[in-house]
């Protein structure tokens, strides 16, 4: 079994269970469009005030959004002892951790792709500098988001209380990526600055973390 | 041993005594910022210390994933909570100082961002140890270290760019930076028995943490011959 189709067979598997329950993607939903709406309600902006205030908005939806679905990644695998089985199977466990994050990141870059148009409705946004770094520094920062996310979900579904534990270990670790999303997509949304700086900026937090992640892994999954 | 710490630890109080007369009857009154800047003399040695014990804290882990030994763990965990205990003085020294200087309490600059941002990375540390069950909680929580040691130059990188307020290093370089000999003479002092003071919570912890581990391991060990009997 070579890395690459361990990898290929465990992200085909969780797409295809994803595709027929559709249980991430729904909850993932929902959560944002409540955030959207809540939002909206608690600060009324005009067109020039949300486009100054549009970066933090969507990027705290998306963070809290992805929360959701991140929590679901490892649960499906505990039910039958699945995650003992891939322990004493010769499958390298790089594999299993790059199939989860690409799963997460894809349903990540789905629920992105599906709000996008309802922030650009409820915020009447318009962006001033070019929508194509947007598309860049939507990529960097979900994936950002999405591997330190698989991670500390590997860690926090083996605590007491799971669901409450991810969030409180990957909110700070992530404070540096979230701060250069939003100063990137406030800059691109109002033109006045140039993102140049936290786009590199996030792609070296995205190299640094995927190569920690990598090196930490088998640990993770064999801690007993 | 015992006797040898405790002679540490007797000495360790000397030096706060003297550190702490050092820091408000001799350090001189500083021109602009009055008395309220003796609380330097507190602050900065509290942040060293937390360092210290942030270091302290990913070595032990690093050793730890390499040769899963307990002794390493325990210290890892007991250098992380006096970490915090230092951390925390900073953060409550340093608005208590800005606020009759800078006239705010509190400005999302890069040194002070950092230190909030460490200090929280710490504390969901000290969670993660304290809500994981048996025998994983060693190597959890030691990924989760390394993970922070990793974050701490990137967020320090990224709010250097976004803003900076806080002065630059007083001591060393800049023509117009240096501290009066006396008053470095007090801060070495304080930072003397700060890191001490710091030394001996944590050898304190330690032993703790190892008594804790001894206590759970007779515990196992007698209820296992229950059971057998």
């Amino acid at each position: 079994m070579t890395t690459l189709s361990v990898t290929r067979a465990t992200l085909h598997k969780d797409l295809r269970m994803e595709w027929r329950s559709k249980d991430a993607i729904n909850s993932m939903l929902f959560f944002a469009l409540l955030v959207v709406v809540i939002f909206s309600f608690a600060f009324n902006p005009t067109a020039e005030e949300s486009r100054s205030i549009a970066g933090g908005l969507v990027w705290v939806a998306f963070l809290f959004a992805a929360v959701v679905a991140l929590n679901q990644t490892w649960a499906r695998e505990l039910r039958n002892q699945v995650l003992d089985a891939y322990r004493v199977s010769p499958a390298p466990p790089n594999a299993l951790f790059v199939a989860k994050a690409l799963g997460n990141f894809l349903f990540v870059v789905v629920l992105e792709v599906l709000m996008t148009p309802l922030f650009v409705v409820f915020y009447n946004l318009r962006s001033v500098g070019p929508v194509w770094q947007l598309v860049v520094v939507a990529l960097l920062g979900t994936w950002a988001l999405v591997v330190n996310g698989t991670f500390f979900a590997a860690l926090s579904i083996r605590t007491r209380s799971r669901e409450i534990m991810l969030p409180l270990l990957l909110f700070p670790i992530s404070i540096p990526a979230v701060l250069a999303m939003v100063d990137a997509t406030t800059s691109i949304l109002t033109g006045e600055a140039s993102p140049d700086f936290w786009i590199k900026m996030l792609a070296v937090y995205d190299l640094v973390f995927t190569a920690v992640c990598l090196l930490l892994f088998e640990s993770v999954l064999n801690a007993e | 041993m015992k006797q040898l710490f405790i002679a540490f630890i007797v000495l360790t109080l000397g030096l706060l005594a003297y550190s702490t007369y050092q820091a408000l009857y001799v350090a001189p009154t500083e021109q602009t910022m009055g008395d309220v800047q003796r609380i330097f003399y507190y602050h900065v040695p509290s942040a060293w210390t937390a360092g210290v014990c942030f270091l302290v804290n990913f070595l032990a882990s690093v050793v730890y994933l390499w040769k899963r030994n307990t002794a390493s763990d325990a210290l890892a965990a007991a250098s992380a909570e006096v970490g915090m205990t230092f951390c925390t003085i900073v953060l409550i020294t340093g608005p208590i100082w800005a606020r009759p200087v800078w006239g705010i309490w509190w400005t999302w600059d890069a040194r002070l961002t950092t230190t909030l941002v460490l200090w929280l990375i710490y504390v969901s540390y000290l969670m993660l140890r304290r809500f994981s069950a048996g025998g994983q909680t060693q190597v959890l929580a030691a990924a989760l270290a390394i993970f922070g040691f990793v974050d701490v130059p990137i967020v320090y990188m990224s709010i250097r760019w976004f803003r900076t307020q806080h002065p630059s290093p007083v001591m060393g370089g800049g023509e117009n930076s240096g501290l009066d000999p006396v008053m470095l003479q007090a801060f070495f002092w304080n930072l003397l028995s700060f890191t001490c003071v710091g030394i001996v919570l944590m050898v304190l912890r330690y032993r703790l943490q190892r008594l804790e581990e001894n206590v759970e391991a007779k515990h196992a060990a007698v209820a296992l011959q229950g059971g057998s009997r």
